[in-house]
């Protein structure tokens, strides 16, 4: 909307013409936490990337503030390394050269008043020597133990107002918090200082070209709209495997698990968007509002240990490797019950989904990596083929590749040829892989924009994630109470339980 | 892998085609268009090779029409290329000789992927009336060069004149990356403006074009005057605070200035055929911006000043008088 109003005054901009670029207005990034691995390996590259493809104004500044003790220089020479090794698109010097033009390095601790002065100096002036005209984003690529000392240094030193003009915003990643309470804490300290449509919460997975997709393959077609429902759906299976271990990353896992880590934000949204009703318009509220919905009809199973499952993986081989289990990865305590595969069973309590389970697994050490939405339609009510004939012929798939090898599948029956009357599951594919790859941006380019644009229709707000958060509590609490979870080998589809968890229900898990 | 095929029909092609695509395992699902190119021996290449790199972003069949016109009996030759060498689309170039040469559409038309868009393109020399070409007829989205053209100015009155819905210039594509910068100049907060000043090489239709679009949006005076080059240099907005400037001296950096802002440098690099036929594929729909600038376009008359060229001449649009 912001953008509209600023569009319209501008001569030169009109919805018209549609081969200028929605590039970001003028303004700043500053980066907290700029020399952790995800601002090297991620955002920095996507800041680049975007400059590359001309999408960041010329008056753009990137203000990076860490501990470590860094000149301007060798700030700049670390990003130039990691944009080299990571970036995206060709790495051209004179785009780097101008981007680093605008970039300012901060060093302090999040408890030290004065290096926050030197940041609001440092914004300041960039207003006057760049042009960013005070607009300003702060990403938080730090713990969210930190949040509450760095959102209350912004207020202090008046960072976070947006007296002087300009527009104020904050980015901050996930974990959104670790049951309800914590996320409401956490929300309660974002929202003390910014208000909530200045708070985006980055989930990376939500910039997915697929992801995306999947709103144009449900909204703009007239195929799939009539058959999205209970008549024609018999369930939803929603996947996110991943074939590595925790490695290093003890610290931040153990105690928080898989459902914690992906289900609760990837795969709730994946959900929703697949489940939801059409919004009014694209616009950020309309599709917030309508994943709110399915998030509110959501009911849980009954008996929750019928209907979830879950798993740690052992130690053993893995596609010729040998890898060690999950409680002999380094830092984990043998105590510990944290989980590493999750299932759950959900049902979306309104009238299109009556009757159909969402089933929502995730896990490490599985199978391969791979990110799917499979929506599995019912069989055909009847078959004028002799069951010998129809022996082969599976259920009707539509399957929505999120990653990798993003694209649509649609597994159907067909006659094989020959004389006999013979009927086998055949599929029809469109890869964006294989075509698209090219120009397809990264996630956190397209998430980063948006920020920097101020449109944040792929952004959960906090009540969705508050609402996340009742979905799995009750969840969480019973797994907490029923001692350790079952170990599964590495490099299979999870442990048994998960399978009998679907075999209850008189289905199996499609192989991804 | 090129297949080879002399004296050859429309049907026969085809069946190479998918016998080929069979051979490999791929299958020509996921191709978004067709695209043909009108050209000449000396182009084929360059322009086959830019638009199969473009076909990395819009997976298409690329067809080459090469017409040999001349008193040879009428044949036709292709040469395909399926998969591999040429990115995820397929080639194919055709040599149009004889008579055949005067009806490229017959060989085309049944080349042509089934319910999709299809594009043409003349890198060089193109019809008076695109629209009405036997071949451009056949497409959605026309694509001519009138930088390419013996006399580029001229030949952007013949595109205005001839000009139907979707029609559109690699001249004007050329504009994009100056127009997305003056845009974005202008995103921060400005003074009124007064006027514009363009400056460009000499006969350069992009810096024509780009003075049409700044007059029909910024409704002031734009000025042209010429340059050394390359393409268009600098662009001056004149604003009641001051000069908001765009410079491009050497055809990769430029540098933007204005008022109480200190100057920055930007890269704008001249594009390549490649980038010019992925941006013009990316939309297929008529598009509009363009329409109004070249309508707007006004080049004077070549006027044979002799020796006048001591002052750097001033082209004028819109109401001043210079």
């Amino acid at each position: 909307m912001r953008q509209a109003e600023f569009d319209s005054a501008n001569p030169l901009r009109s919805p018209l013409d549609r081969r200028l670029p929605r590039v970001a207005g003028p303004c700043a990034l500053v980066i907290f936490g700029v020399t952790g691995d995800l601002s090297r390996k991620k955002l920095m590259p996507a800041v680049y990337d975007l400059a590359n493809r001309g999408l960041l104004p010329p008056s753009f500044a990137l203000v990076g503030f860490a501990r470590r003790d860094y000149s301007g220089e060798d700030f700049a020479q670390e990003v130039h390394d990691s944009v080299r090794e990571y970036s995206r698109t060709e790495f051209r010097e004179d785009v780097w050269a101008q981007l680093a033009q605008g970039f300012r390095f901060v060093a302090g601790d999040f408890s030290d008043d004065t290096a926050f002065d030197a940041l609001a100096a440092t914004v300041t002036a960039l207003a006057n020597e760049q042009g960013t005209g005070g607009n300003t984003a702060f990403y938080l690529s730090i713990p969210p133990g930190m949040f509450p000392l760095v959102v209350q240094q912004l207020k202090r030193s008046g960072l976070a107002s947006d007296d002087r003009g300009g527009w104020r915003r904050v980015v901050v990643e996930k974990p959104f918090g670790h049951d309800l309470t914590s996320a409401q804490e956490l929300n309660q300290v974002l929202d003390e200082v910014f208000p909530s449509g200045s708070i985006f919460r980055i989930d990376h997975y939500l910039g997915k070209e697929t992801v995306q997709n999947l709103l144009a393959l449900r909204f703009a077609n007239t195929l799939y709209e009539p058959i999205w429902n209970s008549n024609y759906i018999d369930h939803v299976q929603i996947t996110m495997a991943e074939d590595i271990g925790i490695g290093s990353r003890a610290g931040y896992y153990d105690g928080i698990g898989a459902a914690r880590d992906v289900i609760q934000n990837h795969l709730l949204q994946l959900m929703a968007l697949t489940a939801m009703e059409e919004p009014v318009s694209f616009a950020a509220e309309h599709v917030r509002l309508e994943k709110e919905k399915v998030l509110a009809s959501v009911v849980l199973p009954e008996d929750l240990d019928a209907h979830t499952a879950r798993g740690q993986y052992g130690p053993g081989w893995q596609g010729g490797e040998e890898v060690i289990g999950y409680m002999q990865e380094a830092n984990i305590p043998p105590t510990s019950t944290t989980e590493t595969y999750a299932a759950i069973t959900l049902h979306v309590d309104t009238r299109r989904w009556a009757g159909v389970p969402f089933y929502l697994r995730t896990g490490k050490r599985l199978g391969r990596r791979v990110s799917e939405i499979a929506v599995v339609f019912k069989r055909a009510p009847h078959l004028p083929f002799a069951t010998t004939d129809t022996e082969e012929l599976g259920s009707n798939t539509l399957v929505i590749r999120v990653q990798p090898d993003e694209g649509i599948t649609m597994k159907f029956g067909s006659k094989v040829p020959g004389t006999q009357m013979e009927v086998r599951d055949v599929t029809m594919d469109f890869a964006y892989g294989d075509s698209f790859t090219e120009s397809s941006p990264e996630a956190y380019e397209r998430l980063i924009l948006d920020v920097l644009l101020g449109d944040p229709p792929l952004f959960p707000r906090h009540e969705e994630v508050e609402m996340s958060w009742q979905i799995l509590d009750p969840i969480l609490q019973n797994w907490a109470a029923n001692g350790k979870p079952e170990e599964y080998d590495p490099g299979t589809w999870g442990p048994a339980s998960s399978d009998e968890m679907l075999a209850r229900d008189g289905r199996v898990w499609r192989r991804p | 892998m090129t297949t080879r095929l002399e004296n050859t029909t429309a049907g026969e092609i085809v069946r190479t085609i998918n016998a080929e695509r069979h051979r490999i395992g791929a299958t020509a699902t996921g191709m978004v268009l067709t695209l043909i190119i009108v050209t000449d021996e000396e182009n084929q290449s360059d322009a086959t090779r830019a638009a199969s790199y473009s076909a990395m972003e819009h997976p298409c069949r690329i067809i080459t029409l090469i017409p040999r016109p001349g008193r040879v009996e009428p044949q036709l030759d292709a040469n395909i290329d399926v998969g591999d060498t040429m990115g995820p689309g397929e080639t194919v170039r055709l040599r149009l000789r004889g008579a055949l040469a005067d009806h490229a559409a017959s060989v085309a038309l049944p080349l042509l992927l089934p319910d999709t868009p299809v594009v043409v393109w003349w890198p060089t020399r193109a019809p008076e009336v695109p629209a009405e070409d036997p071949v451009g007829s056949l497409a959605q989205r026309r694509i001519t060069d009138v930088a390419a053209e013996h006399h580029p100015l001229h030949s952007l009155l013949t595109r205005q004149t001839g000009y139907v819905a979707g029609d559109t210039d690699l001249a004007w594509t050329r504009t994009t990356v100056w127009r997305s910068m003056l845009a974005a100049a202008l995103d921060l907060p400005f003074a009124r403006i007064t006027g514009v000043d363009v400056r460009c090489e000499r006969s350069n239709p992009s810096g024509v074009l780009l003075q049409a679009w700044l007059h029909n949006c910024l409704k002031v005076p734009v000025q042209l005057h010429r340059s050394q080059g390359p393409g268009i240099t600098d662009v001056t907005i004149h604003t009641a605070d001051g000069p908001i400037e765009l410079s491009r001296p050497d055809g990769r950096t430029a540098r933007l200035s204005r008022p109480n802002v200190n100057a920055h440098d930007v890269p704008l690099p001249r594009r390549d055929l490649r980038d010019l036929i992925g941006e013009e594929l990316r939309r297929l729909d008529p598009d509009d911006t363009y329409a109004e600038a070249l309508a707007a376009v006004e080049v004077p008359k070549p006027a044979r000043r002799k020796r006048a060229a001591r002052k750097p001449a001033t082209e004028s649009q819109g109401d001043s008088d210079a």
